[in-house]
């Protein structure tokens, strides 16, 4: 086994905070997508105290540090004086939640603005996306419209502070996204946040693709075990064109995690270990396989239908498992792993 | 009165009728759990003002219509045998976030009404919205409304009116398990479903059986083991994840490289077929199998390793649906 020591050596701890107005849903959307609370335990949730940190491990090397600061006006006072610099320093990602459903957006705007001067203080290189939270509150017809206009305000307030725009803030576009508690977009939004983040995303994709040829798939969907949350997918040229849902990763997220929380519920087991080991759904026109591919990671496979196909893919995935724990926690060649 | 008696011979087309105060929550569990509407979605419904009609085309035909709350069926202007002539079961809605007395006395209203016009309808309260309530209050609630309509009915001296009564959410699986048993007693096939899928359950050492209705996630009928709720859910979210993801992804692909598309060789396995096996060792694991494509047949297995008993489960999987289909006079 290895000694944490040695692999943290090449850990990309990245940190990330997660900022806006108290009662803006940002303890919310943490306790679901990384904490297995389903929407309508967040309830139960009570305003943050200060900061909450959390840590969570993506493809070993990838340690996610997340910062989810008490909107309360005290608390942002605080972290806009006293506490500047040590909560802005060395930020990768800012994720600013807007409650869609809030009364005072201008007052919002003017916290926006002052948060992200700080942050260009200390971290100007940082990936700021904003999210346009509890969408579900909007009626469905006046979502789009609402969210372009919200966006388009606080796009103006980003360039004025340096990010993204045609000044000096060219190249640091800010990434807009509409998230809802009650359904896949919160996994949409986090989607992208990860994929920003994975720092060997190339390198996954690479070794994924030669899998994907090898078992003959039509997709590979490489996710995150707690959190459903996928790293990366490799898709077929027809797939991508020809799949009418281009929203599917997220939804797989949804579904996934959804599942995980019954069979949690069923057995009593907490759903942070409610993991299965393969799922299977085999049809007349696709078969799929989700299994383990590394310590935080599943592989979910899309392949034609044929039982033979299909049993090959199965053991061509646990040979290639090996390649994977490598990159899972880095330490060249010689790792011995004891997986059973 | 000499009309044909209703209800229960209406054989493969279970027709229900939601009645109950307004914003009681009658467009909403229609909505939820005949047409898909998501729960968070309901708030935007509109009051219904006329008796709508909806079905919904499955397994069975599910007829289902809305008695907006303030209509009086009672009064000359309506035609009850036109209302409630071909009805297998009345679910009547109390709001438990709400004041419910005045709702009592019109249900005890309907249910005298019923007793004596209609005495082959069931009577099925649903006490609904109880997921913003704390545990405590829910039950007390749940049997206080119970308690004062029976007290009620027998002082009335209707002690064998067809009434029962559940506790319901469109926020959990709650009102898709009420509205399963309420179809289950209005299925003449039941009482042999139970008994095939027994004998599958212990031939195949299955701890829990249940044939679903794939769209609807109604069940028409499970083994007769004692279940708690979430066995019900657990299966039922495994049709959402193998619904969910042949949508996704069960679509025509063309031909690449004269490889895919139709080479379906070998094994051509057109009944989907789903199982989960469970990480941790003595952990059940979930088995799914389409038995036409309406049907599909979901249990919980009891032993570790599917693989292993593979083999059995198909064959007796296949007897079963092989009974199935005579049930219903299939093909
Ligand atoms: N309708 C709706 N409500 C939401 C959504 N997300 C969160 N909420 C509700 O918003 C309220 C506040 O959520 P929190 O997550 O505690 O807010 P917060 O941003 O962490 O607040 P502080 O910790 O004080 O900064 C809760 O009552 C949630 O139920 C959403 O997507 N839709
Ligand atoms: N909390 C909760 N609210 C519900 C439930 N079912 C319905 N509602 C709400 O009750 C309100 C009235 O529902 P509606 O279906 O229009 O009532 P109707 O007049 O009887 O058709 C809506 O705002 C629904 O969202 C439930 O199970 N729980
Ligand atoms: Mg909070």
């Amino acid at each position: 086994m290895m000694s944490t020591g040695s692999s943290s050596k090449r850990q990309k701890q990245r940190k990330v905070l997660l900022m806006g107005k108290s009662g803006a849903g940002k303890s919310s959307m943490r306790s679901i997508v990384f904490s297995n609370y389903v929407a309508k335990d967040v309830r139960r949730l009570g305003a943050t105290i200060d900061v909450e940190h959390s840590n969570i491990r993506f493809m070993g090397n990838l340690m996610l540090n997340l910062w989810d600061c008490g909107g309360q006006d005290g608390f942002t006072e605080s972290y806009l004086t006293h506490q500047r610099s040590h909560v802005f320093a060395s930020v990768a990602v800012l994720i600013f939640v807007f409650d869609v459903e809030s009364r005072e957006f201008n007052a919002d705007l003017i916290n926006y603005a002052s948060i992200i001067r700080a942050l260009y203080e200390h971290s100007p290189g940082a990936k700021i996306f904003v999210l346009i939270h509890k969408m579900d509150l909007i009626a469905s017809q006046h979502r789009t419209s609402m969210f372009n206009e919200r966006s388009e305000h606080i796009r103006q307030v980003s360039h004025d502070e340096g990010f993204g725009g045609k000044g000096e803030g060219r190249g640091k576009e800010v990434e807009f996204w509409g998230t809802s508690i009650w359904d896949q977009s919160l996994y949409k939004a986090w989607t992208r946040v990860i994929y920003f983040l994975v720092p060997n995303a190339g390198v996954i994709e690479g070794l994924l693709r030669q899998l994907a040829d090898v078992v003959e798939a039509h997709e590979l969907i490489l996710y995150e075990r707690t959190t459903c949350l996928m790293v990366t997918h490799i898709s077929r040229p027809y797939e991508t064109e020809g799949n009418k849902h281009p929203d599917r990763f997220e939804k797989l997220s949804a579904i996934l995690k959804a599942h995980k929380q019954s069979v949690a519920k069923h057995t009593g087991m907490p759903a942070g270990s409610a993991n299965f080991a393969e799922l299977q759904i085999k049809t007349g026109e696709f078969m799929f396989l989700i299994t383990r591919l590394t310590e935080n990671t599943n592989l979910a496979v899309v392949l034609p239908s044929g039982e033979a196909r299909y049993n090959a893919a199965r053991i061509n995935i646990a040979l290639a498992r090996e390649q994977f724990g490598e990159l899972d926690i880095p330490t060249g060649k010689s790792v011995q792993r004891d997986r059973a | 009165t000499g009309r044909v008696p209703n209800g229960r011979q209406s054989g493969n087309k279970p027709r229900l009728m939601l009645m109950g105060q307004r914003r009681s929550g009658k467009s909403s569990i229609s909505g939820v759990v005949f047409h898909k509407l998501p729960p968070s979605e309901t708030l935007y419904l509109e009051t219904t003002t006329q008796i709508s009609q909806s079905s919904m085309h499955s397994f069975m035909d599910f007829q289902i219509a809305e008695l907006p709350g303030h209509i009086d069926f009672f009064s000359p202007d309506f035609d009850q045998a036109d209302i409630f002539g071909n009805i297998g079961a009345v679910i009547w809605i109390i709001d438990a976030q709400d004041q419910y007395l005045d709702a009592l006395t019109q249900l005890l209203n309907t249910i005298t009404y019923l007793a004596q016009e209609w005495p082959n309808i069931n009577v099925e309260v649903f006490v609904h919205k109880v997921d913003g309530l704390s545990e405590d209050f829910k039950n007390d609630t749940f049997r206080d409304i119970r308690q004062r309509i029976q007290d009620e009915l027998s002082d009335l001296g209707y002690d064998n009116a067809p009434v029962s009564f559940h506790q319901t959410s469109i926020y959990d699986h709650s009102i898709f398990e009420a509205i399963s048993k309420v179809i289950q007693k209005l299925l003449p096939q039941l009482p042999t479903l139970e008994s095939l899928l027994n004998s599958l359950c212990s031939s195949c050492r299955i701890q829990k059986a249940y044939l679903f209705d794939i769209l609807s996630k109604i069940y028409i009928a499970s083994d007769t083991s004692p279940q708690d709720t979430t066995s019900y859910e657990v299966c039922s979210d495994l049709i959402d994840v193998v619904v969910d993801v042949g949508e996704i992804y069960g679509w025509a692909r063309p031909p690449v490289d004269g490889k895919t598309g139709d080479q379906r060789t070998e094994f051509n396995n057109h009944a989907c077929e789903s199982m989960v096996t469970m990480e941790k060792k003595g952990h059940k694991y979930l088995y799914l199998r389409e038995m036409n494509s309406y049907l599909a047949l979901v249990c919980i297995m009891s032993d570790d390793n599917p693989m292993e008993r593979k083999v059995l489960i198909d064959y007796n999987v296949g007897v079963f649906q092989e009974a199935l289909s005579k049930v219903f006079q299939w093909k």
